[in-house]
């Protein structure tokens, strides 16, 4: 079966499905979870981006593979996610009721 | 205790001359002022739109939807590379001339001429009217007369500005100032990575404004974003900024707050800690051709070695906020009532070149965005009980001095208007 990562990221394969390609859909997956269901992956994905630090400098913007872009994407989300595990322990920002804030200009990757 | 030295005077506020007495906020809450704001403000002012990055080549457009001054405007970049503005209306018989599905959405894109929708009448970019369909039905109709309505606009910096007054006769740098003066030659056409959000907020577009020229706020309600230690030390330490100044109707803070990475470790999320960033942006600051000793002279104007960040308020709603770690944030306040308003943020960045650094950014702007949130929703709450008129005066510090100086510049802005407009005779 084709894998969504890079060899060295075979552990983030379950997690598949947080590789999204925008804030606004990685914000929204992140509210429409449970905290195991965050918890979980930041467990996996976190010590990955820790350790990952050198494999992401030498990935190039400019000529990013297919497999690195979901790669990227995924850490993305691990960065939005890591505010409800982090900090808020609760998918949603407290106090913030129905406001919103949208993403409607981001990069293309 | 003070940690920074204040002015001879005592105070910000009392050397900024502007009074020391409790405020009242019915410019925020009275239907009736919004309505005289919409006149001598947003009518009358300059307004920044974007930057010339959203038009990239010649035929590129955006439409801005300016509620507060009754008007739509499309801003595109001419034949001859000219980045001009259009009342975005059709001479024929006054459809909205640019749109896409939704008539009071926003669009952008590229094209060699305006066609309206309605019955095809074509303009140039420059404006000219080109096409009417069936010309022969029309009575002696003379096409040069129905070009589209030209808006002042001018660019400074790369930020393009419309005034929407014909009579207009400030230039905009001459309107924006010293500060502005003092800020050219920063190299914001390097920062073109853009992040841009936008919200729908319940508030008087000023209480948002507020909330973002004082830091008081920080240490408190966004206290869940420290570990729980670290946010008791800092609400006991509270905030001063480095400096504060005002110039006609702008004014700016110059704050030690964005300093990053933080000082304390122990105030550094996990996350943060990984990234090497956070809300203050990238620990690393790209290379822009400045050292933040060469930076030009408006920005960190008490050369402080503590330096974090400046954020400048160009009257009436551009907030520009200009961070150490070389990056830009910006912000507009859109009146669309009394109460409400569209909030607008972007982030601008130098691109990234690899794949970490993307993610720096990316934790950067989403931690404007958590905090943003929070913001938002608490001027709503604000908001509503502001309307209940059950407390009329409330008292502001000097950490506030910003929020005293901006709804101070908008009364005066009204009550010019009134005075020259009083006994003129009613428009029709």
């Amino acid at each position: 079966m084709a894998t969504v990562f890079p060899a060295e990221f075979a552990a983030l394969e379950p997690f598949a499905d947080w590789a999204v390609p925008t804030e606004k859909a990685r914000y929204a997956k992140r509210i429409a979870s449970t905290m195991d269901e965050l918890d979980a992956f930041y467990d996996t994905a976190f010590p990955l981006l820790a350790s990952g630090t050198d494999y992401l400098q030498r990935v190039t913007m400019a000529d990013i593979s297919e497999e690195d872009k979901h790669l990227l994407w995924l850490f993305c989300a691990l960065v939005t996610v890591a505010f409800s595990v982090e900090a808020w322990r609760q998918p949603k920002v407290p106090d913030t009721g129905a406001a919103s804030i949208d993403s409607v200009v981001e990069p293309a990757v | 205790m003070a940690h920074f030295k204040k002015p001879e005077a005592g105070s910000w506020t009392a050397h900024l001359e502007i009074g020391t007495e409790p405020v009242s906020y019915e410019d925020s809450i009275t239907p009736a002022h919004y309505e005289l704001e919409r006149d001598a403000i947003f009518k009358r002012t300059w307004l920044n739109v974007g930057r010339v990055e959203k038009l990239p080549k010649r035929g590129s457009y955006f439409t801005k939807e300016l509620d507060a001054a009754g008007t739509s405007v499309v801003v595109v970049r001419g034949m001859d590379d000219e980045v001009r503005a259009f009342h975005n209306i059709c001479r024929h018989r006054g459809n909205k001339l640019v749109w896409n599905d939704f008539p009071r959405e926003e669009t952008s894109g590229v094209c060699r001429q305006f066609t309206c929708k309605y019955h095809a009448w074509r303009y140039d970019l420059e404006g000219k009217l080109a096409f009417v369909q069936q010309e022969q039905e029309f009575f002696d109709l003379d096409k040069s007369r129905y070009g589209l309505k030209a808006v002042q606009t001018d660019i400074w910096e790369g930020f393009v500005f419309v005034n929407l007054d014909p009579d207009n006769s400030t230039p905009l740098r001459e309107y924006l100032g010293e500060f502005a003066k003092g800020i050219e030659g920063y190299p914001f056409h390097k920062m073109t990575q853009a992040h841009t959000y936008r919200a729908e907020i319940g508030a008087n577009w000023k209480l948002f404004i507020d909330a973002f020229a004082e830091f008081y706020h920080a240490p408190i309600l966004h206290a869940g974003q420290y570990v729980s230690d670290e946010a008791r030390k800092i609400q006991k330490y509270g905030y001063e900024a480095l400096h504060y100044d005002v110039d006609g109707p702008h004014s700016m803070v110059s704050s030690w707050g964005g300093i990053a990475p933080p000082h304390d470790r122990k105030m550094v999320k996990p996350i943060e800690g990984a990234l090497r960033s956070g809300l203050f942006g990238p620990w690393e600051a790209p290379d822009i051709g400045l050292t933040t000793e060469e930076l030009p002279p408006a920005v960190n104007p008490t050369r402080d070695p503590r330096w974090g960040m400046d954020s400048f308020v160009f009257f009436p709603n551009f907030m520009l906020l200009i961070w150490r770690p070389n990056w830009v944030l910006t912000y507009h306040y859109w009146p669309t009532a009394y109460n409400t308003h569209v909030f607008e943020a972007t982030c601008y960045f130098v691109p990234p070149e690899n794949a970490f650094q993307r993610l720096q950014q990316e934790l950067a702007v989403v931690s404007f965005k958590e905090y943003g949130l929070q913001d938002g929703n608490t001027l709503e709450a604000t908001q509503t009980m502001l309307e209940s008129r059950t407390v009329g005066e409330f008292p502001l510090n000097d950490q506030e001095v910003l929020l005293r100086h901006l709804h101070g510049t908008a009364r005066q802005y009204v009550r010019e208007y009134q005075q020259r407009t009083a006994g003129a005779p009613a428009a029709s």
